[in-house]
This record gives structure tokens, sequence and C-alpha cells, in this order.
């Protein structure tokens, strides 16, 4: 059973505990600007939502990669970046309809979200659950549940 | 090791910039921030000197879990000499800004004399220039922070910049960060504005990393962010309602400065709660919290944002202030609420954005506009002083105008910058200002609070609540519950707040933390990131070695044992309503053990061996 990130922007207080554990993973630094998960502030309407590769089946950056850099993780699900084969051509993050393949000056080669090989670190330190790692099938399941309590007359917020 | 070990000292005067390493023995003396800039402040200035002049000097400083994954790890401070109090100053705020200096590679920028342009500082990672800011000059910190985003096209840069009051000489206002963060006490932005320097721009993308070991300080963050979690108030009650949980505790202690501090419980304190910010309105349904917010790492997340009702005569036609923005935290909404008379939320959440978007503090501010309306309702001063406000208690609009003529330094707003002490004595009443050394008090009346009011007296920035908040005891039972009546124990108690906070001023963490750790937690995370062994004893010997240098530079600056008093209206009116009724401040009960237990001298000095038990030396004036 592969699990997906499952996001909910209305949790989100915009800490960025996510972007520090992704960065450290990768890069061994709490680096924000390293992050595979980007947490957006839109200040005027004060919401804050947190953003990532939602790891396409048909993946976008997987087929335009000239060299076969970025490969299908059937654990994970996950599309995976292999540093050593990326020539730094960016042709994947001009073909990433969403923008969560990006390129790294430093290392010359783009990074993306690979899941943590199936432990995100992200989800793990969001400290109000806005990023879960759930059944890919049923990422929708805590809302149907809530809207299954309004429908019945129940108090969502119990159930 | 946490430190990224290098300095950076900006020469406003003839605009030279220098990379240094940091001192590591002080480094290991002071642990960073509030107390590391304060040990290079006491070495490179003259305590005696202007603090508006350009030998004063105004450093940004983070500290060594700055920037970390330790919830709350994302606190930078301003120190400098207060043009407010003459004391030492060190304002610490959260956002995001400290975080990004410290992942530009900086422990800390040292800015030196003055600029002979309006400059800002633009830094990313180790490029740092000086820009000219006259485009920017004379406009507030919401406009400056537009402009500076749109002039790099970089979303990402994090900026700090103060306002119109700092530019025309308010000596309240503070530098503001990420919009609506603020280094908010003591004029530290007034400062910054005497340097010709408009605003600092970051961008760091190097990341800190160096941590001494990296399993144990994950280990140690983890079990950290559970204890916050598990706790009532870093758990529930501080993201609920902020520190607006405090409004309607505090008002039934009979602790709520009221009316000047004439008395001690509002009536309208509900009306302006927490609670109060959840509550639906009536034009649209919707309440004034849009949600709470964490700054840098924090997993409390006790920031507000809020909106206010577009039908409210405040913004009526004023499209600009309807979006959200930084709502009422309980320091503001007491100061200027409770302290005006005013339960008027919306009228608060709109003077609240005003603060922010022009930079000053609403603490001193509420208190300043408190003693002009009675020194108004007394007939000290007059409409013709006003330009024809009725300054009265309760009176919201005269809250609105004034904050706005404040805010631009315009009319009698040039009055308000005063603050409360130089304005009470300009019209005569000296003994109207709710002041220690200059400085307003914060929202705990002393008379319902013993211990706050030795804390209040002997607070090395003036009254303040953030330099020993015994509060957490005398009313929340944290660590352990004491009489908030009684001034037995008292000194004893003031120490230990004051020592511990000053350490966790100096960590780089937020001293909010502390509702639910105590050292116990602390003192690992240090400890992993750190190099030296960062045990909680240790930390308490770095808390009172920055307390006994920053007395020392006090001492320095002139102020003498006669500054570490408390206005009569405190020591002599008894509290007429409440659990405290009857009672004052019984300040000589507890100051004179108070010197004793900290090892000073019954003039309160530094003995000779407390200096050297810390390796101090008296400073030379």
């Amino acid at each position: 059973m592969l699990k997906a990130l499952q996001i909910e922007p209305e949790k989100c207080t915009g800490c960025l505990q996510c972007e520090m554990a992704c960065s450290y993973r990768a890069e061994g630094v709490f680096n924000p600007a390293k992050s595979r998960i980007k947490i957006f502030t839109f200040h005027e309407e004060g919401r804050f939502v947190p953003y990532t590769c939602t790891q396409c089946t048909e993946a976008w950056c997987m087929h335009a990669c000239p060299v076969e850099a970025i490969v299908y993780n059937e654990a994970t699900g996950s599309k995976d970046v292999l540093a050593d084969k990326c020539v730094g051509c960016k042709v994947c993050t001009i073909a990433c309809p969403f923008g969560t393949v990006n390129y790294d000056q430093d290392s010359g080669v783009v990074y993306k979200c690979d899941l943590c090989q199936g432990d995100p670190e992200c989800s793990k330190a969001c400290p109000t659950e806005a990023i879960t790692y759930v059944d890919a099938d049923h990422t929708g399941l805590d809302r149907m549940r809530a809207h299954a309590a309004k429908s019945a007359g129940l108090d969502a917020q119990q159930h | 090791m946490a430190w990224t070990q290098k300095v950076l000292r900006i020469n406003l005067t003839d605009g030279s910039i220098k990379q240094e390493p940091l001192n590591m023995e002080w480094a290991r003396d002071y642990l960073g921030q509030r107390g590391l800039a304060t040990k290079y402040l006491t070495e490179e200035i003259d305590p005696k000197c202007d603090p508006l002049g350009p030998d004063n000097k105004f450093i940004m400083t983070t500290g060594p879990l700055t920037g970390t994954m330790s919830s709350t790890g994302g606190r930078y401070s301003v120190v400098t000499k207060s043009p407010l109090t003459g004391c030492v100053a060190c304002s610490n705020s959260g956002g995001f800004l400290g975080a990004e200096m410290k992942a530009a590679g900086w422990d800390m920028i040292i800015f030196e004399g003055k600029s002979p342009q309006p400059v800002y500082l633009y830094l990313e990672n180790e490029k740092a220039e000086l820009l000219p800011a006259d485009e920017i000059m004379g406009t507030s910190v919401w406009a400056a922070d537009e402009w500076i985003h749109k002039k790099h096209q970089d979303p990402l840069i994090r900026v700090a910049t103060i306002g119109r009051a700092a530019e025309k000489g308010n000596l309240y206002a503070g530098v503001i960060n990420d919009l609506h963060r603020a280094a908010g006490r003591s004029g530290v932005g007034t400062v910054m504005a005497s340097k010709n320097l408009k605003a600092v721009a970051i961008r760091g993308t190097r990341g800190v990393g160096n941590i001494k070991d990296p399993a144990r300080f994950m280990q140690a963050v983890s079990d950290g962010k559970k204890v916050l979690h598990d706790n009532a108030v870093t758990g529930q009650g501080l993201p609920k309602y902020g520190t607006q949980v405090l409004m309607n505790v505090i008002n039934e202690v009979g602790a709520m400065p009221t009316r000047n501090m004439r008395e001690v419980q509002f009536e309208g304190a509900s009306n302006i709660s927490g609670e109060a910010m959840h509550e639906p309105r009536e034009s649209d349904g919707k309440p004034n919290l849009v949600t709470n917010a964490g700054c840098f790492g924090c997993t409390i997340a006790c920031g507000r944002i809020s909106t206010i009702d577009q039908g409210h005569f405040s913004v009526e036609n004023k499209p600009e202030y309807w979006d959200a923005s930084g709502g009422l935290e309980y320091e503001a909404a007491w100061a200027l609420g409770s302290d005006t008379g005013i339960d008027d939320l919306d009228a608060l959440t709109y003077v609240q954005f005003l603060c922010n978007e022009d930079g000053i503090d609403p603490i001193t501010y509420g208190a300043t506009l408190a003693a002009a309306m009675e020194m108004y309702e007394m007939g000290a001063i007059d409409k013709e002083t006003t330009g024809g406000i009725e300054l009265r208690f309760g009176n919201a609009e005269a809250l609105c105008r004034v904050t706005e003529l404040t805010c631009r330094g315009e009319g009698f707003g040039i009055d308000m910058g005063l603050g409360s002490r130089r304005l009470c004595e300009k019209y005569g009443h000296p003994e109207l200002s709710m002041t220690v050394k200059g400085q307003e008090f914060p929202a705990y009346d002393p008379r319902g609070v013993q211990g706050m009011g030795l804390g209040y007296a002997t607070s090395n920035r003036g009254a303040c609540h953030l330099r020993g908040y015994t509060v957490a005891s005398e009313i929340m039972g944290i660590p352990e519950k004491t009489d908030p009546l009684t001034t037995d124990g008292k000194p004893e108690l003031v120490k230990a707040f004051q020592d511990m906070t000053a350490a966790v001023d100096s960590s780089g963490l937020c001293v909010f933390t502390t509702f639910a750790w105590t050292l116990e937690d602390i003192a690992p995370q240090i400890d992993a990131a750190c190099e030296g062994d960062w045990s909680p004893d240790k930390l308490l010997e770095v808390g009172e070695r920055i307390w006994n240098l920053e007395r020392d530079f006090n001492i320095a600056a002139g102020m003498t044992a006669k500054d570490d008093t408390l206005p009569k209206r405190l020591l002599k009116d008894a509290a007429k309503t409440g659990p405290a009724t009857g009672r004052v401040n019984d300040l000589d009960q507890m100051l004179p053990k108070y010197y004793e237990v900290r090892g000073w001298t019954a003039d309160g000095v530094p003995t000779s061996e407390t200096r050297k038990r810390f390796g101090l030396k008296a400073l030379s004036a």
C-alpha cells in the first residue's frame, strides 16, 4: 500500500518546522532555502499553505528528463532524482506544472521531494498535523468523515 | 557548535564593512544574543555616551539556537543604549528575520557611527552592501518593506525596518521585522534612526549546521517539542488565545492596571480579551481572529492574525486596513485598552496595526496616552495642546486619532513621542508617569502581584515583565505556586527568574517556552548543539553573570539605588477593588534582601567578590 502526504492548510501555523526537518535530512543543515516542501504565507488573508511534490503517476518531470535521472521508486511511489545522473539541464523544472522540482545552484543538479524514502520528516516535524502521511488512496478520508458527521447532525470536531 | 562564529561590523560613518571572528571566549561566558551582545556593547561604548549620538552602537544579534529546529529558535535581539531610559537596552523579536540572519552566516551585526546619507543594509549571505534609502525615508514600515521586496525582486528577503515615528524622534520607536514582529521596547528603533539606517534586508541560503552532536540534538529537540505540546499553557492556551489568554485571568486577580494605574480592575476587560477575539461580530459574522501564527520554528504559535470590522469608524473608507495583519497581544490590549479605559476591540486592533505599520512600542505608547488622559482630565493639558482632541479616558476616537499623529510624528503626536516621563515633566506632573527608569509598566499591577513590583524596580531595562516573569509563579503556579500578595521569598524568586530569563534570552529561544520548559529541558538542547558543557547550573551562572554585567553598565551610565523604585501611586495608593484591596506594593520589604541575595552592597552595587565570581570588573565611566 502506497502512502501519500496529506496537506491540510487550515491547520498550518507557518512555523517552518517541516522546512527545517526536510533540509536537515536532505542537506545536513537547517536551511529553509533548501527545503523540498515550502510554506507559502498569504499575509493579507492570514493563511499559511504547505506545498510540495504530489508524486504524479505520469510524472512530467520524469518523462521530460533526457538522461533518465528521475526514476520511479516502487516502494514509495515517489519520483526520485538520481543526483549523480542529473546533468542540471533543468528541463524537468520547466515540465513540472506545479513548480515542485527545482535547481540548486550550489550542487548543479535538481532536487525534489522523495518522501524521505517512505518516512517523511516533514510530517513527523509538523506540530499541528497539517502534514500527515496516509494511505495514498484515501487522502480525502478525514474530510469525508467530517462531512459525514455533519450530514448526520453530529459535531464534526468530536468525530 | 551552532554559532557561525562570524561577526559583521559595519561602520556607517565611513561605509566600511568588515568580517571578524566571534569572540569565543566571551561566547562561553555569555552564550549569545542578549548576553554576548551586551558584553560587546560594554566593551565598545562608553556607558555615558549619548544614546542618539554616533558613539552609541546598534547591535543585531542571534543566539546559538537561532535558526535551528529547536522549538521557537528564531529569535534575534537588538542591543544598544536606550534613549528612553539611558540604560542598556535589549529588545527581543521573533518572526523570521533572526533565523534568516543566521542562515546567511552571521551571529551578530554591529553598526557603528552614523551614516552621512540615509542607507539600508542589503545582506545576501557573505555579500553586504549599504544602499541608498532616500526613497524610503519618511515612509512607514509596511511601505519600506514592500519597496525593498520590489526593488530586489525577491519575495524571500526578510526585512527589519523603522517607520516614520523613529525618524521623527519618537523615543520608544521599535524595529519591526516581517511586518508585525517587533524588537519593540526601550526605543531601539530610535537609535537605528539616529544612525540614518532605515532598514536591514537579509537573504540567507547557507543554513545553520555545525551542530556538535546532531543525533542527541534532534532527540532533545523532539523531547522539547513534546513537552510544549503536552503542556496546557503552551499546547492549548497560547495557541488558542495567544497571550490574550491572560486578560480575564489578570483582571480577576486584581492586577489589571487601569486608567493610568489608578485602578486594578477594568470593567471592560472581557470585551477586549482573547475570548472576545473568537466571537463572531454582528456586521459580517466573522471573528476578529483569523488564525494563530507561529514565528520561525515555533511549535506554540501564540501569534494573532486579525482583521478589523470594515464598518468600524476607525477604518471606514480605509481599505488598506481591511486585510489581515498582526493582531492584539495581551500587552498591547492592556496598554491600549484597559489603561486608557477603552474596550472597543476593533479600535484597539486598528491601533495595534498602526503601531506595527510605523513601529512604536504599544506598551509605552498606551501608558503615555493614559498619563496624557489623566492630565487632560485634571486640566494640566487642554484642547489647544491636543489640537482639539477630547483626550478623556474611554474615548476610542481620541485613541485612534492620537495614534495616527504619534505614528507619523505630527501635531500632539510629537509630544506623545516623548514617553510618559518626559511628557508628564513637561506639563508639570511627573508623579503621573507610571515608569521605572523612564520605561512604562507592562500589564501586571504590582499591588496585586508583589514580586513583579520588585522585578520592575530592579529590571535592567526599566519596567518590564520580560526580565523576570514571576507572574508565572505568583499567578499561574509555574514552576510552583507562590502567594501573589506576600513579599516573603520574593527576592529569591525574582532573582531566580531574572537569571533564568537572561540565559534563555541569550540562547535564541523564546521565553514563552518557560511556561512549560525548565532549564532541564533547555540545557540538553544547547549542550547538544554547542561546544562546552551547558548544564542547567551553567546556564544559571551565565544568566547571573549577564544580570551583573547589565547592572554594571547601568551604574556606569549613572543609575543608582535611588532608581530602583516605583511611582508613589503604587507605593502609597492602595488597590481599591479585587483580591489586593487595601494593598500597596511593599517594595521596601523586598529590596534590601534582594540586594543581599544578589551579592550587592546596600547601595545596590555588585561587591568585588560578586564581580570576581563572574569575572567582571567595575566599568570605568
